[in-house]
């Protein structure tokens, strides 16, 4: 498989190696940005990971276009064999239900299932992180159970609480910072998943495996 | 606390949206956070070089309507970018010019006449704290800038250390050619992709010959506008990947939406071109009701270009770098006072600036 690069702008070049949302697909984006960030190329503003392909941001005076698909292209004939990251496996605890997940009872009835079935189903599965994006912290997550997938709001809301876990469409996902969203919202967790007081701002990174995992809500509301 | 970090000036009315804003923050659009900085990059930089701050230092953005606000200390500004018809203390005052406001003075600025958005940079730097490798707001995080949000009535702002005499600052001026406004057109130069093949051909030559206007909904996300449709191959969706600074993206009704500085840093829908970073900064001046073309042009030609812009950067940079045989300063005592003496020549006309005066002195000397 050889890249497809493809010029976005005058700064930004794609190195795109598939056309799929797979695992494997994903691991080599990751490992291409690892040896694209090791190599420390000058004039490499930031590289952005994502599905299946890894978006690199360069200053054109400084790196030209071609020299930088050169680069990339060098890059990823050797990384055959390039041990991963190892991922992390990160619990994120989340109250289901009342206050904080008020879709819940929508997703159980939509689905045919009991509400209690809807929390099983969405806490069983280790989700395997594809990326980060949208907004600061949003993990781009794999592999919803079937059963769970529900049309999204019609409207949007205006407001949605950060730590919101919600699910739109076959996806689920966790809202960092409060913001607008379409999604239905089925609980909340207390982890903080945007933090920019630290370097690294955000506790889960693309590549690792995330659960959730229910509690009461006093444990919440005493976190 | 140190000893430099002084409040510079007090929000008296914060505008309509004013922020913080350097030229963003890179680094971290992996972990989601978007760039932010200013959405006319151009303005800031010219703004700040003309203080003879780094390019890079903070200053204000304001939207529409201006902020008012009071100096805490003497201050040397410049004002960039829309007129927003700015007065100190109710005199109307110029826009790309280093202007002094002394401590107490209020500094107005109204509503936007030609433009959208206007840049306030003061010598030293806004001195927000550095959050992610910025001191840009990012308004959709709620961090960065001043406490990550708007400017409020009643926030005071610290600026850096002033490494030059303001004397040798005020009265600076940019060219004309800098304070440039668009035209009833703007046409805006794009280079197609990086999903252009996920349009029709036809659809491609609607995007570039067609006229689009810009809606209302415009922010610092970015700005939607409406015209002729541009039709997909097979729907607008892709597998979501990331979003550059000025990608036009085109959901299924169509229509393009330009995106900037506050954008989401991906998305799912296919974008057919991308705006050269130049162009963008005008299309951020642009109101409701603006005609806007795309016109495409080749990676290399955007290169020249760029090169060309940033030629031009140097040459007014080389204009006011400080040389020793164009400028010198001299402490000069006076009687029981103390006064900064700025000395600037060029083509043996001579200029004295005196800090610490009610009025600037000036003599031109043809000798």
């Amino acid at each position: 498989m050889s890249i497809r690069f493809l010029d976005a702008g005058e700064s930004c070049l794609v190195a795109e190696l598939g056309d799929a949302i797979n695992v494997a697909l994903n691991r080599q984006v990751r490992a291409l940005d690892l040896a694209l960030e090791q190599a420390r190329v000058e004039g490499v503003l930031e590289a952005v990971p994502t599905y299946r392909s890894l978006a690199i941001y360069y200053e054109p005076l400084i790196i030209s276009r071609d020299a930088l698909r050169q680069q990339v292209s060098g890059l990823y004939d050797s990384l055959e064999g390039q041990e991963d990251r190892a991922p992390k496996v990160v619990e994120i605890p989340t109250v289901y239900g009342g206050e904080y997940g008020p879709d819940l009872e929508f997703v159980a009835r939509y689905s045919g299932l009991s509400s209690e079935e809807v929390i099983r189903l969405h806490s069983e599965p280790w989700y395997h992180v594809y990326m980060l994006g949208f907004v600061a912290g949003f993990p781009y997550l794999g592999d919803l159970a079937e059963q769970l997938a529900v049309p999204r709001l019609s409207t949007p809301r205006l407001k949605v609480p950060g730590g919101s876990v919600g699910i739109g469409g076959k996806q689920t996902g966790i809202y960092p910072v409060e913001s607008p969203g379409g999604w239905r919202i089925i609980g909340r967790t207390s982890l903080r998943l945007f933090d920019p007081s630290s370097e690294v701002p955000t506790p889960i990174l693309p590549g690792d495996k995330v659960r959730f995992m229910p509690i009461a809500s006093h444990v919440y509301a005493g976190a | 606390m140190q000893e430099h970090n002084v409040n510079a000036f007090e929000v008296v009315r914060p505008g309509l949206l004013t922020t913080v804003q350097d030229l963003g923050r890179f680094g971290y659009q992996k972990y989601g956070v978007t760039n932010s900085g200013a959405i006319d990059r151009t303005a800031l930089r010219v703004a700040n070089l003309l203080l003879d701050n780094d390019e890079g230092c903070a200053g204000l953005e304001a939207t529409a309507e201006g902020p008012t606000l009071r100096a805490l200390v003497d201050l040397v500004v410049v004002i960039v970018g829309a007129d927003m018809q700015p007065r100190v203390d109710g005199k109307a005052v110029e826009c790309g010019a280093a202007i002094e406001i002394r401590s107490g003075q209020i500094l107005e600025l109204q509503r936007a006449r030609r433009g959208l958005r206007t840049y306030l940079a003061v010598a030293g730097g806004i001195d927000v704290p550095v959050v992610l490798g910025s001191r840009s707001t990012c308004l959709p995080a709620a961090f960065g800038g001043f406490r990550g949000r708007i400017l409020q009535e009643g926030d005071c702002l610290p600026i850096g250390p002033v490494e030059r005499s303001p004397a040798l600052l005020i009265g600076r001026r940019l060219p004309a050619e800098w304070l440039e406004r668009i035209g009833d057109i703007l046409t805006v130069r794009v280079i197609l992709g990086p999903q252009e093949d996920h349009f029709t051909p036809e659809g491609i030559r609607t995007f570039l010959s067609g006229s689009y206007r810009m809606t209302p909904q415009m922010d610092r996300v970015g700005v939607r506008l409406q015209g002729p449709a541009i039709l997909h191959q097979a729907g607008a969706d892709i597998i979501s990947d990331s979003t550059p600074l000025g990608a036009i993206q085109v959901a299924s009704d169509g229509q393009p939406m330009v995106l900037l500085a506050d954008r989401q840093t991906t998305g799912g829908y296919a974008k057919i071109a991308v705006v050269v970073q130049e162009d963008l900064c005008r299309l951020g001046h642009a109101m409701p009701g603006q005609v806007v073309r795309f016109c495409r042009i080749a990676l290399p030609e955007a290169y020249a270009a760029l090169r060309a812009h940033e030629e031009r950067f140097d040459a007014l940079r080389r204009t006011w770098q400080s040389s020793p045989e164009r400028r010198s300063s001299y402490r000069l005592r006076l009687g029981a006072g103390s006064y900064q003496v700025g000395v600037e020549g060029d083509r043996g006309t001579y200029r004295v600036h005196l800090e610490g005066m009610e009025r600037m002195s000036e003599h031109a000397d043809a000798q």
